[in-house]
C-alpha cells in the first residue's frame, strides 16, 4: 500500500457493484451527489460508513466504497447509535426513505434527534413505498390513490420536518433531487453540523409515483412554488422573485415585493426555533387557497451536546473519581471470607 | 426491660442451644415491609460466618401492592447450613410473618412444627379482614396453629418503644420493624450484628438519625431474644465444610454482569449494553451502569429493538455488543437476532427467563424460553446457546457466552432465569489471572495489489474476520440480504443459497469441538436412570439425587449447560441409561430437542407454576421410575 495520500474524487466512492434503482429513479441523481460531495469533506474512506435500513434508498450503501450497512426495517437509525457511541471518531451517514424513518422506524427516529448523535440522515422522501409495489406511506398526502388505497387514503400525513424539530432536532433541512447544486450545499452542511443532521430530500419514483414533487422540482412551476431559505436573507420567491414572506405576528403572509419595503420581510435565522417551527409548516401545494411556497434549505440549526460525547464524559470522569477499573476489586467484591 | 437480674439469669438456664445441620428460614410481609432487605442481610452475615446458603427471593409483580392483602406478600427464602447447600429449600423450618396476608399465603410451606415468628399488630380485625379470615377469626386466637411453634411479638408496638426518644415521625419508625425481625433471628441463631450495623451505617450514611435509629431497633430485637419471658431455644447452624479458598456472596444477575465485564475485559473489547427495562433483567443493567471505571457503555434505548440493534452497531464498530431481556423482550429482538447473525458479527443475547407467555408472570421463574432461543427467527438461523445453573455460574456463563460470540463471529444466547438471577449463593471466585485470555485481532489490510477484500472468507472455525471501519483498504458492506460466499455481495444464486445456509449451521456445529465434553454431575457413569437437567433446576436435582443415591437407588444427574450445539459426547451419554428423566420448568422442551436430536423415549417431569421444583418432587419422580 502505497503511503503517499492522493486527493480522492468522486469515482473512488463508486463500488464494483451495479447499481440497480429503476432507471429515472431520482436516488441516481442522490449516489452522484453524495459521491461527488465526499472527497471534498477530507474524511478517509475508511473512517466512512453508510447505514441503512430496508426499501428503495436502503441498498444506497452497497454502492458507497466506504464501510456500510444494510440493516433491517427502520432500525438503521439505531445501528448507527450504537455505532457512534463507541466509535465517535467515524463519520456516519444514515439513509433511509419515508415508509423505513416516519413508519416503522419512526420511534428510533425521534430518539435518535433528541439525543443527538453526531451523524447524518439522509431521508429519501418519495412519499410512496417503492420496493413492496406501491403502497402509500405516512408521508403520502391525504386521499393518496395507491395499490392499498384504491378509494384514497385516509391518514392524516406527517409533516416529516415539523415531526423532526418537535423531537429537538438540531439541524432541519430539506433539498430535493432535481437540484444538484444545492443538494451538494445542503450535504455539505449537514456534515459540517455537530449533532444530528436531518436532511430530507424529495425523491422522485418515477414508477410508482412520477411526479410528486413536480411543481417544486420542475422549471416552470419551481419558482413561484418553492422558497430557497439562506440564513440572514429575506424569504423572497416567485417568477422573477417578486414575492416575499412578511409575519404578521406569528402568521405568515405572501406579499408582492413591491408593496412592501424590503425592511418588512421576514429574515431568515437558521437560530431561531420558533421562526423555523413556523417555517416547516409551509406545507402547501398549489392547489390549496392562498398556498405558501415549499420551503427549501437549512431552517434550523442549533449547538446542544452530542450523546456520545456525554457518555464519554461520564467514563472520564468515572476513570478519574475511581481509578481505571481493576477487574480482581470487581470480583472480589466488598465482602469476603475465607476458609 | 427491667426484669430484675436474677429473672434473666432463670430464663437462661431453662433455654438452650439445639445444633441444627440446616436450617430454611421464610420472611414475608408487605413488600413495602423490607423483607428483601432483611432476607440479605441475614444472607450475608450467614456467609460471612462460613455457612453454606442458598437464597430464593419472591415477589409481588406491583411494585407496593395493596396493603396487607395476599396479593401483596412478599417473600424472602433462604436455606442455609454446616453441610453443602443446593436449593433455597423445599419447606421452611422458620416463618417469619409481618402481618395475617404473610401467614395466610405461606403457612403450606411451613413444616410440621416449625416456628411461625408473627408481628401481632399486622394480626388486628383490619389485617385479618384484608387477608380474607372470617369475621372473628385470627389464627393466632383459635389454636389453629397448635401444630407449631408460635412466638407473637408485637414488634411495631416494641419498635415504637425503643425508638420514642428519637424525635422520628411514626411512619419512620414503623420502617425500622424489620430491623428488630432481623435482630431477633440473629439471637435466635447466634449471629453477630456487626455485619447488618456496617450495612446500615453505610446505607444511611447521608441520614445519620436512622443509622442510630435502625441499630437501636436491630439490638432491641437482639436483647429481646435475651429478655423475653418465654423459654425459647437458641440454634447452632456451624460453618460448611466447603473447600477452602476465599469466598463472597453474589447473586445471578450480579454475576452476570461482572461476567461480562470480565470477558470483555479480557478481550480487550469495550461492553456496549443496549437494553431496555424489563423485570427480570434490569438488575444487570443496574449493576453494569455502575462500573464506567471499566470503560463499560450502558445505552438504555427506546424499545427492545433498538437495543439490540444499537448494540449489532456497536459490534459492528468493534466493541462487543450485548443486549439483555426477558421472553417478551427477546421476541421483539427476533429479527434483530436474525441480522446478526447474517451479519456474522459477535453479539451476546441475555435471556432472563420468566413466566410466559405474553406478559405471563413478570416476577415469577420459568425455563420457557429454550425453545424461543433454539427456533424463535425466521429463516434457517441457528444461534448457539449457553445456559447457567445456579447464581454464581451466570459468571462463567456470561463469560462464555461472550467467548463464542468473539471466536465464532456470532450471536448467542445466554439464559438465566428469575430464580438464579435474584437468589444468591456464596461463591469461590476466581482471580483476573485464571480466566482465559480472549484477545481479539481485528482483521488487517495485508491484502495484494490488485486483491480485494473477502469479508467472508472463513478461518478454520468457520469464522469470518472482524473488519472494523478505520481499518485502510478493508472498506466493505454487509447486510441483511444473502451473501455471496466469501465476498458478501448480494447474491440471489439458489446454490449459493444453500451452501451459505449450511455454512453457517457448519459454523454453529463447530463449536462442539470447542466446548467442554457433557460430565456426569453426581452418580455412576452408566446404570438405571439419568437425570438430565439444565439451567436453575440444578440444586433440586442435585439434592433429590444425592439423597436417591444414599438411599440405594442407581440414578445419575448430569447438566447441560450448552444447549446449542450439545457436547459431542452427550448422545453417548444418554445412551449409557436405561432411561432418561428431564425435569424442566415449562412443558417439555429441552426433551423436544434431545428426543428429536438422539431418538431416545427421554421420559419428562414439568413444573409450570412460576415457582422452582422442590427437591422432594423430583426424588419422587425418581423412585417412581425406579420401583
Amino acid at each position: 500500500m502505497s503511503t503517499i495520500e492522493t486527493k480522492l474524487t468522486a469515482k473512488d466512492f463508486v463500488t464494483d457493484q451495479e447499481v440497480r434503482w429503476c432507471p429515472g429513479c431520482g436516488d441516481y441523481s442522490i449516489l452522484k451527489q453524495v459521491q461527488t460531495v465526499m472527497p471534498e469533506l477530507g474524511i478517509p474512506r475508511e473512517q466512512i460508513v453508510f447505514i441503512s435500513g430496508i426499501g428503495c434508498s436502503s441498498r444506497f450503501p452497497y454502492y458507497m466504497e466506504t464501510f456500510g450497512m444494510h440493516s433491517i426495517h427502520g432500525r438503521a437509525t439505531a445501528i448507527a447509535s450504537g455505532l457512534k457511541a463507541t466509535r465517535p471518531d467515524l463519520s456516519v451517514w444514515i439513509v433511509t426513505g419515508d415508509g423505513d424513518s416516519l413508519s416503522i422506524g419512526g420511534n428510533h427516529l425521534i430518539h435518535l434527534l433528541r439525543r443527538n448523535f453526531n451523524v447524518n440522515v439522509l431521508l429519501f422522501n418519495n412519499e410512496i413505498y417503492g420496493l413492496t409495489k406501491g403502497q402509500y406511506s405516512p408521508a403520502s398526502p391525504l386521499g393518496t390513490v395507491a395499490k392499498s388505497t384504491p378509494m384514497g387514503s385516509i391518514d392524516h400525513p406527517f409533516n416529516p420536518l415539523a415531526l423532526c424539530l418537535g423531537a429537538d432536532s438540531t439541524f432541519v433541512a430539506r433539498s430535493m433531487d432535481r437540484d444538484p447544486i444545492h443538494l451538494r450545499e445542503i450535504l455539505k452542511r449537514a456534515n459540517g453540523h455537530i449533532g444530528t443532521s436531518m436532511v430530507e430530500i424529495y425523491q422522485n419514483c418515477n414508477v410508482f409515483n412520477d411526479g410528486a414533487f413536480e411543481v417544486f422540482t420542475e422549471k416552470g412551476t419551481k419558482k413561484i412554488n418553492t422558497l430557497m431559505v439562506e440564513h440572514g436573507k429575506p424569504l423572497v420567491f416567485g417568477e422573477n422573485s417578486d414575492k416575499g414572506i412578511k409575519l404578521d405576528g406569528f402568521k405568515p403572509k405572501v406579499v408582492n415585493l413591491a408593496d412592501v419595503s424590503a425592511n418588512d420581510l421576514w429574515i431568515h435565522d437558521e437560530k431561531d426555533q420558533v421562526k423555523a417551527s413556523i417555517l416547516v409548516r409551509f406545507f402547501n401545494t398549489p392547489a390549496d387557497e392562498n398556498p405558501l411556497p415549499r420551503p427549501f434549505g437549512v431552517f434550523y440549526t442549533e449547538d446542544r451536546f452530542c450523546y456520545e460525547d456525554a457518555l464519554n464524559a461520564q467514563i472520564t470522569e468515572a476513570i478519574e473519581s475511581k481509578g481505571k477499573g481493576d477487574l480482581d476489586a470487581l470480583i472480589r467484591g466488598k465482602n469476603t471470607w475465607t476458609v | 426491660m427491667g426484669k430484675p437480674f436474677y429473672f434473666t439469669l432463670t430464663l437462661h438456664l431453662i433455654m438452650k442451644t439445639e445444633i441444627k445441620t440446616d436450617v430454611v428460614i421464610l420472611f414475608a410481609g408487605d413488600s413495602g415491609d423490607g423483607i428483601q432487605l432483611t432476607g440479605s442481610q441475614f444472607t450475608t452475615t450467614a456467609a460471612l460466618y462460613g455457612n453454606d446458603i442458598s437464597t430464593f427471593p419472591n415477589f409481588p409483580a406491583e411494585i407496593r401492592a395493596p396493603q396487607g392483602t395476599i396479593a401483596g406478600v412478599s417473600g424472602f427464602q433462604l436455606h442455609f447450613g454446616s453441610v453443602e447447600i443446593f436449593t433455597a429449600g423445599d419447606a421452611c423450618d422458620v416463618l417469619v410473618v409481618m402481618n395475617a396476608a404473610a401467614l395466610k399465603a405461606n403457612l403450606k410451606q411451613l413444616k410440621s412444627g416449625g416456628i411461625i415468628i408473627a408481628n401481632t399488630d399486622g394480626f388486628d380485625p383490619k389485617n385479618l379482614k384484608l387477608a380474607k379470615y372470617p369475621d372473628g377469626v385470627n389464627p393466632l386466637k383459635d389454636n389453629s396453629l397448635e401444630k407449631y411453634i408460635v412466638h407473637e411479638i408485637d414488634v411495631t408496638k416494641i419498635t415504637r418503644t425503643a425508638l420514642a426518644d428519637s424525635g422520628l415521625g411514626t411512619k419512620e419508625m414503623d420502617r425500622s420493624k424489620n430491623m428488630f425481625v432481623l435482630g431477633y433471628i440473629y439471637w435466635m441463631y447466634n449471629r453477630s450484628l456487626d455485619n447488618s450495623i456496617e450495612f446500615l451505617k453505610e446505607q444511611f450514611k447521608k441520614r445519620p438519625e436512622l443509622i442510630e435509629a435502625n441499630i437501636k431497633v436491630l439490638k432491641a430485637g437482639f436483647n429481646y431474644g435475651d429478655t423475653v419471658e418465654t423459654p425459647m431455644n437458641r440454634y447452632e447452624v456451624k460453618p460448611a465444610p466447603v473447600e477452602k479458598g476465599t469466598y463472597r456472596s453474589i447473586m445471578g444477575n450480579q454475576a452476570a454482569a461482572i461476567g461480562l465485564i470480565a470477558a470483555t475485559q479480557k478481550a480487550g473489547l469495550t461492553l456496549y449494553y443496549g437494553t431496555y427495562p424489563i423485570t427480570p433483567a434490569s438488575d444487570i443493567l443496574h449493576e453494569l451502569s455502575k462500573h464506567k471505571n471499566f470503560g463499560v457503555k450502558t445505552f438504555q434505548a427506546e424499545d427492545e429493538i433498538a437495543a439490540i440493534t444499537s448494540a449489532i452497531g456497536a459490534s459492528f464498530g468493534g466493541s462487543l455488543g450485548v443486549t439483555a431481556s426477558s421472553g417478551p423482550g427477546i421476541a421483539l429482538k427476533g429479527e434483530a437476532i436474525g441480522l446478526a447473525l447474517m451479519l456474522e458479527i459477535p453479539l451476546v443475547i441475555v435471556n432472563v427467563q420468566r413466566g410466559g407467555p405474553s406478559t405471563g408472570l413478570p416476577t415469577k421463574t420459568e425455563q420457557s424460553d429454550l425453545l424461543q432461543a433454539m427456533y424463535g427467527r425466521n429463516g434457517e438461523s441457528p444461534v448457539p446457546i449457553v445456559a447457567s445453573y445456579t447464581p454464581s455460574d451466570c459468571f462463567y456463563g456470561a463469560f462464555e457466552a461472550c467467548r463464542l460470540a468473539i471466536e465464532f463471529m456470532t450471536p448467542v444466547f445466554f439464559l438465566s432465569d428469575g430464580y438464579i438471577a435474584n437468589g444468591s449463593e456464596p461463591w469461590k471466585f476466581p482471580t483476573a489471572t485464571e480466566l482465559p485470555d480472549l484477545k481479539v485481532s481485528f482483521a488487517k489490510n495485508d491484502l495484494k495489489e490488485g486483491e480485494h477484500f473477502l469479508p467472508y472468507k472463513r478461518n478454520e472455525k468457520l469464522a469470518r474476520p472482524w473488519a472494523i471501519p478505520g481499518t485502510k483498504g478493508l472498506e466493505h458492506r454487509v447486510g441483511g440480504i444473502e451473501k455471496e460466499n466469501e465476498t458478501g455481495n448480494i447474491s440471489y444464486d439458489p446454490e449459493n443459497h444453500e451452501l451459505m445456509v449450511k455454512l453457517r449451521q457448519a459454523k454453529v456445529d463447530k463449536i462442539a469441538d470447542y466446548i467442554p465434553l457433557q460430565t456426569i454431575d453426581n452418580g455412576k457413569s452408566e446404570g438405571k436412570l439419568l437425570i438430565l437437567g439444565w439451567g436453575s433446576t440444578y440444586g433440586s436435582i442435585k439434592t433429590a439425587v444425592r439423597e436417591a443415591i444414599s438411599e440405594g437407588y442407581d440414578v445419575s444427574h448430569a447438566h447441560v449447560k450448552y444447549l446449542n450445539p450439545f457436547p459431542k459426547n452427550l448422545g453417548e451419554v444418554l445412551k449409557s441409561y436405561d432411561k432418561v428423566l428431564i425435569p424442566e420448568m415449562n412443558n417439555g422442551q429441552l426433551i423436544k430437542i434431545i428426543r428429536d436430536k438422539y431418538f431416545i423415549d427421554a421420559k419428562g417431569l414439568n413444573k409450570i407454576k412460576g415457582m422452582p421444583f422442590s427437591s422432594e418432587e423430583i426424588k419422587n419422580k425418581i423412585i417412581e421410575l425406579l420401583k
